[in-house]
């Protein structure tokens, strides 16, 4: 009888938790579920039919969005600007984080604690003397304007994180690649480099997400729709299309689309690296 | 002869130790170009009269922050940044508490639940706020409700809470705060249950041994244990609340004036709506202020908790 008790508890118990978990989960994929359903549908059927398959489905909201609404052209942008500065954050952190970690020179102390500062001290607002820097140095609208800007927002962390794994890997292979007359220019590209992989994925990763995701900036460098990427692109379209609801899920699906599949694709590198820096930090 | 222990200078030495810089270089350069000019701009800039664009920027000393001080706008924006903060704190903290704590066992599908509630973090503001935007609509066509919730509310019979959610300054700010909420629960759970999860499993058998109950265990051990942990999302919450205005902007966009302001959506106001961009610096300053004081306090207050 005892145990029996026992056993019912815990399966109300644990039913009573997938309820809740359960719940939760439906909370976070119905939204965008809403999202893609209300994209296949028309102007006209969009304010009537409220069932949660439509009989009607098209994709021509898709192909006006992608040629009509530019967002062709704001995902190749999106693309563009990822990819470059994710490679320069790469490049220019792991080089600072190498030496930062491995090699010697004065004053090496004071300008790590720096990067450290920059990292903890909050700045809102910093876009304003940032957009007066830029205007000055006449970058307003340029690609490569925004692709440093957008550098150096991810400098820091990407730094604090290669050192910090730079510190614990063992430094036998650099000493062996040393002795064999490797310079340490090379010794960075042939053996550091490929040994701290896992690293470099978690950030290629969050840096990814970051700059795909960028809102701000984008908005206050970028005013040329040829220059735009898709979160600038969207708020445009957005002003344009506000009450086109088919026209604009579908943007938006446009947008969500990468990440949510880059996402699926990277789950579990993405949430072991943010355990792993929550805990770190 | 010089030592090898000297610190005299030699050529070789002073060779190597500037291969080490150029590594730095290139960060430094970006750095100091990016972050500390700006750094030293913005207070610079905070103490003129300058609209942006004319050459001559007029020192008035003190003068934009006496007139912050004065500025209703901006004190109410900062408050409803704290609303919005207070929501975040309570309402998905304790969300993204209750779900690591039911997901930190063995239990079915725990893979499943954990990529499905970090899916909203990985979204952007503009998507988050868009989509929530459309659930949110009001209004009427042919008698049928256009917005999703308004339309549901009405079909189960509920049809008195039927809302203009985001065009009434009553609901508008409080709907961003769940928004803002909803998007950010998933990060907190992640983190709280990577924390649990290095919580030595002895500990509990030890406290059941000891004949202390689920509650006990939960108050006795496993929220002490977390002390760390929680204070890290709690100071991360509030600097990532406190901060929020995307969402803002796409679920309300300008569209009631002075109800849903937020700090910065104020210092861009400054900037790009009255071309004051010394007023603008001295907003980012005084709020980036009050950001670094509340860490500080947060940072404060853990220690004499550990200590206790």
């Amino acid at each position: 009888m005892k145990i029996n008790f026992y056993k019912i508890k815990g399966i109300v118990q644990s039913s009573f938790i997938h309820l809740l978990l359960m719940t939760v989960a439906f909370s976070c994929l119905f939204p965008l579920f809403w999202m893609v359903r209300s994209a296949l549908m028309s102007q006209e059927t969009i304010f009537v039919d409220k069932s949660l398959i439509p009989s009607q489905l098209n994709l021509h909201n898709f192909y006006l969005a992608w040629t009509q609404g530019n967002f062709g052209v704001y995902c190749l942008n999106s693309l563009i600007y990822t990819t470059s500065v994710v490679a320069g954050i790469v490049v220019i952190s792991s080089l600072a984080a190498y030496s930062f970690s491995r090699l010697q020179f004065p004053g090496k102390n004071l300008f790590f604690f720096m990067f450290l500062a920059a990292m903890m001290i909050p700045l809102p607002g910093s876009f304003v003397p940032l957009f007066v820097l830029m205007n000055k140095l006449g970058l307003v609208n340029t690609r490569i304007g925004y692709i440093l800007c957008m550098i150096n927002v991810g400098l820091s962390l990407s730094i604090f994180l290669l050192k910090t794994f730079f510190d614990k890997m063992p430094s036998d292979l650099e000493d062996a690649a040393r002795i064999d007359g490797c310079s340490k220019l090379g010794i960075w590209r042939h053996v550091a480099l490929p040994l701290a992989r896992p690293a470099i994925a978690v950030i290629v990763i969050f840096n990814s997400l970051n700059v795909w995701n960028e809102y701000i900036l984008a908005t206050l460098l970028l005013n040329d729709q040829s220059l735009m990427p898709l979160q600038r692109g969207l708020m445009v379209f957005q002003g344009v299309h506000s009450v086109d609801y088919p026209l604009l899920m579908a943007g938006l699906t446009i947008t969500a689309l990468p990440i949510i599949l880059v996402y699926l694709f990277m789950q579990k590198h993405i949430i072991k690296g943010l355990s792993s820096g929550a805990l770190v930090g | 002869m010089a030592s090898v222990k000297s610190k005299s200078f030699s050529p070789l030495r002073f060779k190597d130790s500037f291969e080490n810089f150029v590594f730095v270089l290139p960060a430094l350069i970006i750095f100091s170009l990016f972050y500390i000019y700006p750094f030293y701009e913005i207070f610079r800039l905070s103490l003129h009269e300058w609209n942006g664009i004319s050459l001559s920027q007029r020192f008035v000393g003190l003068e934009n922050f006496k007139e912050l001080v004065q500025d209703k706008v901006w004190w109410s924006s900062l408050g409803h940044a704290g609303y919005i903060t207070v929501i975040a704190l309570t309402f998905q903290n304790a969300l993204a508490f209750a779900l690591a704590l039911a997901c930190d066992r063995d239990i079915r599908l725990q893979k499943f639940y954990r990529v499905v509630f970090y899916l909203p973090p990985v979204l952007s503001e503009v998507v988050v706020g868009l989509i929530w935007q459309w659930i949110l609509y009001a209004g009427l066509q042919n008698g049928q409700h256009i917005g999703l919730l308004n339309y549901f509310l009405d079909k189960v019979g509920l049809g008195s809470l039927i809302h203009h959610w985001l065009s009434d300054p009553q609901t508008a700010l409080t709907c961003i705060a769940v928004v803002h909420s909803w998007k950010g629960f998933g990060w907190g759970f992640i983190i709280l249950l990577a924390g649990l999860q290095t919580i030595d499993r002895q500990l509990y058998e030890a406290a059941k041994v000891d004949g202390a109950g689920s509650f006990h265990i939960l108050k006795n051990v496993t929220i002490p244990m977390m002390i760390p942990v929680i204070l890290v999302v709690v100071i991360l919450t509030i600097l990532g609340s406190m901060q929020v205005f995307v969402l803002v902007l796409s679920m309300v966009g300008q569209g009631l004036v002075y109800h849903t302001e937020v700090p910065v959506t104020r210092i861009l106001a400054s900037m790009m709506g009255t071309h004051r961009f010394g007023y603008a610096c001295a907003q980012a300053i005084v709020f980036g202020a009050i950001l670094v004081g509340i860490s500080f306090l947060q940072i404060r207050w853990s220690k004499k908790l550990k200590q206790a």
